[in-house]
């Protein structure tokens, strides 16, 4: 099944393309425990897509299968159009998808500035010899790569800590300078991985925010997984919940509230 | 005090002197502000063109000469261009507090009935949007900023760059429309509008000529010798009127740059970069790097500590009289000299102070401590008295005349007299012309003769001819057994502490005096970290008994020196409370320029004033607060109120 699906209009008005990935009965094992059974949904151009479910649902295993980490024993992974075959990170990364992590994966000894330019390091060609010389094309392509950094760090605010070492930063801004990362390599796909736990209310909220205008300005696609149910509702275009490794909804954050099968995964349903 | 109608060669308006500059040294920097990491710099010329293409691209989207712009946002360069724009399209730029709520912008902008804003970025634009219904002259709106716009409604708003773009294509008719208008304006013709603060009552708007703004310019560059290689940092808010005459009236008579921080944050990197040689900062900056600075000397290793120590020490002896030109021996030179290689340099360095040739600080009496300090550093760091009614200035000091405790003498042009009753009146080239429809309000500020009262009670030191500003005039009370009741005074010396940010005192009418006081959270903090003493908020460290064990030695240390001057030992504090939360302008408690509102603070902690007077030993209050988004929420707190010791006056007597 290639991106045959059309686009849609969101209710706020933003035209949504068509399909860019598709998991279709997605099956991931690890040894006998079964993380993700017989998943199948799709992310449009341009929407913002959650994956929700209770603890230890598989929606972390979820991202890494669409990150090309993981790879299902069962199931196909199509992005735009062609079947994924086995990728190495550095791949995955040039097909133009980054990604955040549930635990923050910074270099904490680095700069703001130099964890951000780790993020071109894929749009980079000159090699050592030119780089270590410092002459002609791999000055060039730095300050280029610079730049691009530059617009990102304007873009989440983080002009005051550009200079400052990770390790000394609160956990709010260790996150945003990870999506800084993620959105230095221009990605087209943005994999966000609970960008918001352990936020209080103002940083979830600039974090939204952040979330929000990467989609508008940039046309971002964005798949995230998050805990917060008011975040996911007000943020997301469509919902995918997960319970036990299999899919119990999906659908508009509307849709899935009302769904029977998500109310009781998530409140728990009475055993007599 | 005639007012010449004509400037020096036709350098009537700030327009002309933009021309001037682009035509005479267009090449060097007018503007420059760090974005994407990196100083961008406007040349003269460059700003000439802008500000004509912008004022043409004004003038088809239907700008009328009288018209009020409201200018919103941080310091950026574009914004300052287009406030010269729109003085060419002969309306009347009227700069904003960019942290102003909306309600607050909503009487100023129907107040004059601005046509066209120009804002920031989203944040002044959602205020905008959320009050354009209240504003029934709202035509426009340009943004400089589009991020997070793409979706709103196009059909009022409009970027920066694509009216520049515009006006850049427009015909020869509207060129020459611009050409005529610009033709007409005068030394008479309104430079800018700045709204007052508003200790009390709603803000007026003052109404600045070209005149006031030129002449003022003119003759205190020349008292300080500003060059056109200068350079300042433009970062106090945009609506204040020392920021217009720095970063604007100066910048452009002399010709030096203005250079824009890249965020509120950076601010301190940015100063280092661009080591500004002239530099204005209300005491509050000063005080603020002072405790930083002292936060840091506390956590370093004991040689720089002392090092630190040894140097400063000599520093108070004899830096400011070293900086005065005053001799004072070959050995103290020699030492001093060392401490520049050691300390003072790196120091400064660190600061962003070391090339400061001018330093002003005025708004608020700055403690001699921390006046001292940064002399002695050898920072030529001066006081001026003034009021936007003045263009600000009224007195300033001159080099070498330099004191903590007088604000200088009468800046040149400007005549001061001491009225019957202490108040401080003045008459100057730079006095305001009105206040914008408030014809009763001008009245009684300005009378015929052009003199205008301060507000602020004083006096001249007989011996050197400074001016000494003594308090607010209608602050000054009396206490219930006929004293003389200064809060400010008071206020002053306490928040002199780095421990204390803000103080309030009351007391008139009444036979004592007590206070409110708000401890400084980063200096309170460091130390409650060294002292192993946790907190989770500014509320719970405020309610700390040793806190407030601490406060009540500073609140006693003031009681002696207040007793001391005998006109004033009424005010010592005898009792006292940490407030609950910080005081601040969102709920109404400060100004936008950080000064407290008095009397909205006695009436809305009422229950904690009449605990204070009652005796009692703690009270459980309830106050409501604003959040920075508007919402509103409410914090409780049980506060213990503290006794402190007053020294008796009958008993220095018996001594």
């Amino acid at each position: 099944m290639l991106s045959t699906t059309e686009g849609y209009m969101t209710p706020d008005g933003r035209q949504i393309g068509g399909v860019v990935m598709e998991m279709k009965n997605i099956t991931l094992k690890f040894g006998g425990v079964t993380a993700i059974e017989d998943i199948s949904f799709d992310i449009h151009e341009g929407e913002i897509r959650a994956i929700i479910g209770p603890n230890g649902a598989g929606k972390s295993s979820m991202l890494n299968v669409i990150s090309g980490f993981y790879i299902p024993q069962q199931g196909e992974v199509f992005f735009r159009g062609a079947k994924r075959a086995q990728l190495k990170p550095f791949e995955v990364a040039r097909q133009g998808i980054a990604r955040t992590f549930q635990n923050i994966a910074l270099f904490e000894g680095m700069s703001v500035l130099d964890n951000v330019m780790t993020g071109r390091l894929t749009h980079m060609k000159a090699g050592i010899i030119s780089q270590s010389l410092w002459r002609g094309p791999a000055e060039r392509e730095e300050t280029e790569n610079r730049e691009i950094c530059e617009r990102v760090i304007d873009f989440l605010e983080i002009q005051s800590i550009r200079k400052t070492p990770v390790s000394r930063l609160p956990y709010g801004l260790k996150k945003r300078v990870e999506l800084a990362r993620a959105l230095a390599s221009e990605p087209k796909l943005l994999l966000l991985d609970e960008p918001m736990a352990g936020m209080n209310v103002e940083e979830k909220e600039d974090m939204s925010r952040f979330i929000l205008d990467v989609n508008d300005e940039f046309g971002t696609t964005i798949a995230l997984i998050e805990h917060d149910m008011g975040v996911v509702m007000d943020l997301s275009d469509r919902v995918v919940v997960m319970d036990y490794g299999k899919k119990i909804g999906d659908g508009t954050p509307n849709e899935v509230r009302n769904n029977q099968a998500v109310i009781d995964a998530y409140l728990g349903v009475s055993h007599d | 005090m005639a007012q010449s109608n004509k400037g020096t060669n036709n350098l009537v308006s700030l327009p002309a002197l933009l021309r001037r500059n682009a035509n005479t040294f267009g090449s060097s920097a007018a503007f420059r502000e760090k974005e994407f990491g990196i100083w961008q710099t406007w040349s003269w010329a460059k700003a000439l063109d802008e500000a004509e293409n912008f004022a043409l691209g004004l003038i088809e989207l239907g700008i009328q000469p009288g018209d009020f712009v409201a200018v919103l946002g941080r310091n950026r360069p574009d914004l300052y261009i287009s406030m010269i724009a729109i003085q060419m399209t002969g309306a009347t730029p009227v700069p904003q507090y960019q942290d102003s709520v909306a309600e607050e912008m909503e009487y100023v902008l129907a107040h004059c009935g601005a046509k066209f804003v120009v804002a920031g970025d989203q944040e002044q634009v959602d205020k905008i949007l959320e009050i354009q219904s209240k504003l029934p002259d709202f035509e426009q709106m340009i943004y400089l900023d589009g991020r997070g716009l793409r979706k709103y409604d196009h059909s009022k708003l409009h970027s920066f760059l694509s009216v520049m773009e515009s006006g850049k294509k427009s015909g020869e008719n509207v060129r020459s429309i611009l050409n005529e208008r610009e033709r007409a304006l005068n030394y008479d013709s309104i430079c800018v509008m700045l709204y007052t603060s508003g200790t009390t009552g709603r803000p007026k708007g003052v109404v600045l000529s070209n005149a006031n703004i030129i002449e003022t310019a003119k003759t205190t560059c020349e008292f300080d010798n500003l060059k056109q290689t200068d350079e300042i940092l433009a970062y106090l808010p945009m609506a204040w009127i020392g920021d217009f005459i720095f970063s604007v009236g100066q910048a452009m008579w002399s010709g030096f740059c203005a250079n824009c921080p890249e965020s509120a944050d950076t601010l301190s990197t940015d100063l280092r970069e661009i080591g500004p040689t002239y530099y204005f900062a209300p005491p509050r900056v000063f005080e603020m790097q002072l405790t930083n600075v002292m936060i840091r000397m506390e956590d370093s290793g004991r040689f720089k500590k002392w090092l630190f120590d040894y140097f400063m020490e000599h520093a108070r002896q004899v830096g400011a009289n070293i900086l005065d030109g005053k001799s004072v021996g070959l050995g103290s030179r020699i030492k001093y000299f060392l401490g520049e290689l050691t300390v003072y340099g790196p120091l400064k360095n660190t600061l962003g102070l070391s090339k400061v040739r001018v330093g002003y600080t005025a708004g608020e009496a700055i403690g001699p401590e921390i006046f001292d300090f940064y002399r002695s550093l050898g920072i030529n760091l001066k006081q001026l008295y003034g009021q936007t009614e003045a263009s600000v200035y009224i007195t300033q000091q001159p080099d070498g005349e330099v004191r903590g405790d007088t604000v200088g003498v009468p800046t040149p042009g400007v005549e001061v007299r001491i009225g019957d009753n202490g108040e401080v009146y003045y008459r100057s080239p730079g006095t305001f012309v009105e206040y914008y429809k408030n014809p009763e309000s001008t009245a009684d500020t300005k009378d015929p003769e052009g003199w205008v009262a301060t507000g602020d009670a004083g006096f001249f030191e007989e011996d050197t001819g400074h001016l000494r500003i003594i308090d607010r005039a209608k602050d000054v009370a009396k206490m219930s057994d006929g004293s003389m009741f200064a809060p400010k005074y008071v206020e002053n010396k306490l928040k002199f502490y780095p421990n204390i940010l803000e103080a309030v005192v009351f007391g008139a009418g009444k036979e004592r005096c007590v206070a409110f006081v708000n401890i400084d959270l980063s200096a309170v903090g460091n130390w409650a970290e060294r002292n192993n003493i946790a907190y989770s908020s500014y509320q719970e460290l405020a309610g700390n008994t040793k806190v407030l064990e601490m406060v009540k030695e500073h609140i006693e240390e003031v009681n002696i020196s207040i007793s001391e001057d005998k006109m004033l030992a009424g005010c010592q504090v005898h009792r006292f409370i940490v407030l609950h939360k910080e005081l601040d302008a969102d709920d109404g408690e400060l100004t936008r320029t950080r000064k407290v509102r008095r009397k909205i603070i006695g009436e809305k902690f009422k229950d904690l004033v009449t605990a204070l007077y009652d005796g009692s030993g703690s009270v459980y209050t309830e106050t409501e607060v604003t959040y920075e988004d508007g919402r509103k929420g409410k914090i409780s707190a049980n506060l213990d109120i503290v006794d402190a010791q007053v020294i008796n006056q009958a008993n220095i007597a018996a001594e």
